[in-house]
């Protein structure tokens, strides 16, 4: 039930919940694509995630958001120092935007129902496989989402669209299960 | 739901762009050497075709990059999109008569 009176900020409808995350860092990294593959063999992988796909590399996540932009979700050490040493050779844009970003993990039986009235992304499995991660507009709100599993998703906003997104998604949710 | 393909992302709903004028319009090298008036054509004058034009899109809501689109204005059916800093490419009879249908 959602409360606006309320902070809290998660969904529980029948068939769709919205659990916030909890801790992490995030980092935008901004570079030519030289840059990126360079950051990704710091990370210890052979390249950097093809465009809208992600990577994880230790407890780090990095996902393809743009040609030239990785975003970075990391634990609370940040990032490791193999990739700070890098960056620190080579012109790029590195921001941490830790204090930003709120989030969610989605499930639920009607989870795709849920988001297909927030969003117009097609997100059959077919045209949005596991792992798969994108900017995207749910409402009228900048979000990111990326399939982490076959019926779970993660999605970021910026932190002033937090109420708005939860608003959205309980109204949504409420819908799909009827 | 009218899709514009994204040369990064593929095929996503109009709401996630933004349209940013026309495209192929040079900023003159030398803006000094310019009369009033061909600065304020450079500024100002567009062509505004009925039919085929040119412009620029931005991906906003999604890789946010800028690319070019051949858009049929009475239609607004997308020919073809490219990245920025391609010529832009020729259209064949074929396509133009399926752009304004
Ligand atoms: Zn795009």
């Amino acid at each position: 039930m959602f409360d606006a009176s309320s902070n809290a900020l998660t969904v529980s409808r029948s068939g769709f919940t919205a659990k916030s995350l909890g801790g992490g860092r995030r980092f935008a990294l901004q570079g030519r694509k030289d840059t990126l593959e360079g950051v990704a063999k710091a990370f210890g992988l052979a390249e950097a995630p093809a465009m809208l796909q992600s990577a994880s590399a230790g407890d780090c996540t990095l996902l393809r958001l743009a040609p030239q932009e990785l975003f970075i979700i990391a634990g609370e050490a940040g990032l490791p120092e193999a990739v700070t040493t890098y960056l620190g050779t080579v012109p790029n844009s590195l921001v941490e935007v830790s204090e930003r970003q709120v989030g969610w993990t989605l499930e639920g039986e009607r989870l795709r129902d849920t988001l297909a009235a927030l969003s117009p992304l097609d997100l059959r499995t077919k045209s949005f496989p596991v792992g798969t991660a994108t900017r995207t507009l749910f409402g009228k709100a900048d979000g990111m989402l990326w399939r982490t599993d076959e019926n779970s998703f993660h999605l970021e906003v910026w932190r002033s669209f937090a109420p708005y997104m939860v608003a959205m998604m309980d109204a949504a949710a409420l819908d799909a299960s009827w | 739901m009218l899709l514009i393909r994204c040369p990064y992302c593929g095929e996503r709903a109009e709401v996630e762009f933004s349209n940013g004028g026309e495209a192929h319009i040079d900023r003159p090298a030398d803006p000094m050497s310019l009369s009033a008036e061909e600065w304020a054509q450079f500024l100002y004058m567009r062509d505004n075709p009925k039919g085929l034009i040119a412009e620029r899109w931005r991906h906003a809501h999604g890789c946010n990059r800028f690319f070019n689109a051949i858009r049929d204005t009475r239609t607004d059916r997308f020919v073809v999109t490219y990245e920025i800093g391609q010529p832009r490419p020729d259209v064949t009879p074929e396509q133009a008569a399926e752009a304004a249908r």
